[in-house]
């Protein structure tokens, strides 16, 4: 059956077979493949994001507006402080991964575990700020009026500073009650009622003379327009058809309805990947601690999270930038 | 690094701190730039976008660069996996903004200027 072997003239060559071409093991290849492939996924959801971006192009919220928190300073304008510091966390998570993973070459057990529990730290308290982030986004601070077009208008003073709803409503200028499930034919409540019905919000801005409203179109110098008195008067009277506090996945006081959408759909699916990549780190934590790559003299697998963990801080840093940068 | 190499593998310590210094530097330029929003960066328009935006993004690809090259140690690995890795990930997404930036200005132009109102 010799003259069944075909000799190809490539023996010994580099792809000739027998051989490790990519000199990469199996699992790390793999994980680099899986990485490549969830980089596309994000990229589809960011290039969706930023296709709804240049379709309302004039009337996309200004990131500034709307990122402006920072704990214990209520009421201070503070934009980007927050996220910056939820990046530097990321990324010194990442450094002490990266650090973990040298420690394992060397085979230094201690060393590893050490930077280890210091990448889950890093992991656990960016989870927490996120959640922190989500919390003012959901909440909003000033609340806005959405009109029978979908957009959305928000209040201003004579100065320009934003007006939140709760101090232009007259509370009692209409009477609508909440429709509970008990009283209805099909036995389904609705959602809770905003704090202030728009009857409410009409009449408080007629009686303040000092208000006015601020659209969400851009002008030339890429700040909201603001209508004069009459206008305001006019456009609130004709358009405005409800109240919107904070955002949900029907609506945002921010603007397009899609800016909330994208925004909990982005940062939910990486804060997803950095729950997960918390998780795996645990795992992998708890077999160093046991010596599990001690015993094997090898410590690849803390490598292997390593590159999933970079993965998640590289994906931050796009949408950092694509979310509140630009 | 599974290659048997793990006896004596040199610590790379200072790099990976050069790189956190580096990585760091270029965040904080990105805040900084990102709250001043100096005018004539963003009032210059370059391809049909602002300045700013254009030095936010080549700055990101900069960071992508330091945590992919030294952080994911793409730099250590052959020639044939990273271009495996980089050149997939960089036409595909290159084709995929082309395609969706240039699909959702034409759908601005339309909302802007045709006769159907949209804002009603």
């Amino acid at each position: 059956m010799e003259a069944t072997v075909v000799r190809t003239g490539t023996e010994g060559k580099t792809w000739g077979g027998g051989n490790e071409p990519l000199k990469s093991s199996y699992g790390k290849m793999m994980m680099w493949f899986f990485i490549v492939s969830d980089a596309l996924t994000f990229s589809a959801f960011l290039a969706a994001y930023g296709f709804s971006r240049f379709k309302f192009m004039d009337s996309w919220p200004i990131a500034d507006e709307v990122f402006n928190h920072f704990p214990f300073l209520h009421g201070v304008d503070a934009p980007m402080y927050y996220v910056a510091l939820m990046t530097f966390i990321l990324i010194f998570s990442s450094v002490t991964m990266v650090l973990a993973v040298d420690a394992g070459h060397q085979l230094n057990k201690a060393k590893v575990t050490f930077y280890m529990f210091l990448t889950i730290i890093g992991g656990v308290i960016f989870l927490g700020s996120q959640a922190w982030e989500w919390k003012n986004f959901i909440n909003g601070t000033y609340g806005a009026v959405y009109t029978t077009g979908g957009n959305v208008l928000q209040f201003i003073d004579g100065d320009g500073h934003r007006v939140a709803l709760a101090d232009i409503a007259v509370p009692g200028a209409s009477d609508r009650v909440e429709h509970e499930a008990k009283n209805g034919i099909w036995f389904e409540a609705e959602k809770a009622l905003p704090s202030y019905s728009i009857e409410e919000v009409k009449a408080g801005f007629a009686a303040n003379p000092d208000l006015l409203i601020r659209t969400q179109i851009m002008n030339e110098e890429g700040e909201k327009t603001i209508l004069s008195r009459e206008e305001s008067l006019a456009k609130l009277d004709s358009e405005a058809i409800g109240v919107v506090e904070g955002a949900n996945l029907t609506r945002n006081e921010y603007g397009p309805p899609l800016f909330g959408d994208f925004f909990f759909f982005i940062t939910g699916f990486h804060g997803f990947h950095v729950f997960t990549g918390v998780l795996i780190n645990i795992i992998i934590f708890f077999n160093v601690i046991l010596g599990t790559y001690e015993r094997r003299k090898n410590y690849e697998m803390v490598e292997k999270v390593g590159l999933y963990w970079h993965f998640v801080d590289l994906v931050w840093v796009f949408v950092f930038t694509f979310f509140y940068l630009v | 690094m599974a290659h048997g190499t793990a006896h004596h593998h040199e610590s790379n310590t200072k790099r990976i701190w050069t790189v956190f210094v580096i990585l760091s530097i270029v965040t904080l330029i990105e805040v900084v730039l990102g709250i001043l929003k100096p005018e004539f960066l963003t009032d210059t328009s370059f391809l049909s976008m602002s300045l700013l935006n254009w030095i936010f993004i080549i700055l990101t690809i900069y960071k992508a660069y330091y945590i992919a090259w030294s952080f994911m140690h793409l730099e250590g690995e052959t020639k044939g996996l990273r271009r495996a890795i980089v050149w997939t990930a960089v036409f595909l997404i290159s084709y995929l903004i082309f395609i969706l930036l240039t699909e959702g200005d034409y759908i601005y132009e339309v909302f802007k200027s045709n006769h159907v109102a949209w804002d009603f």
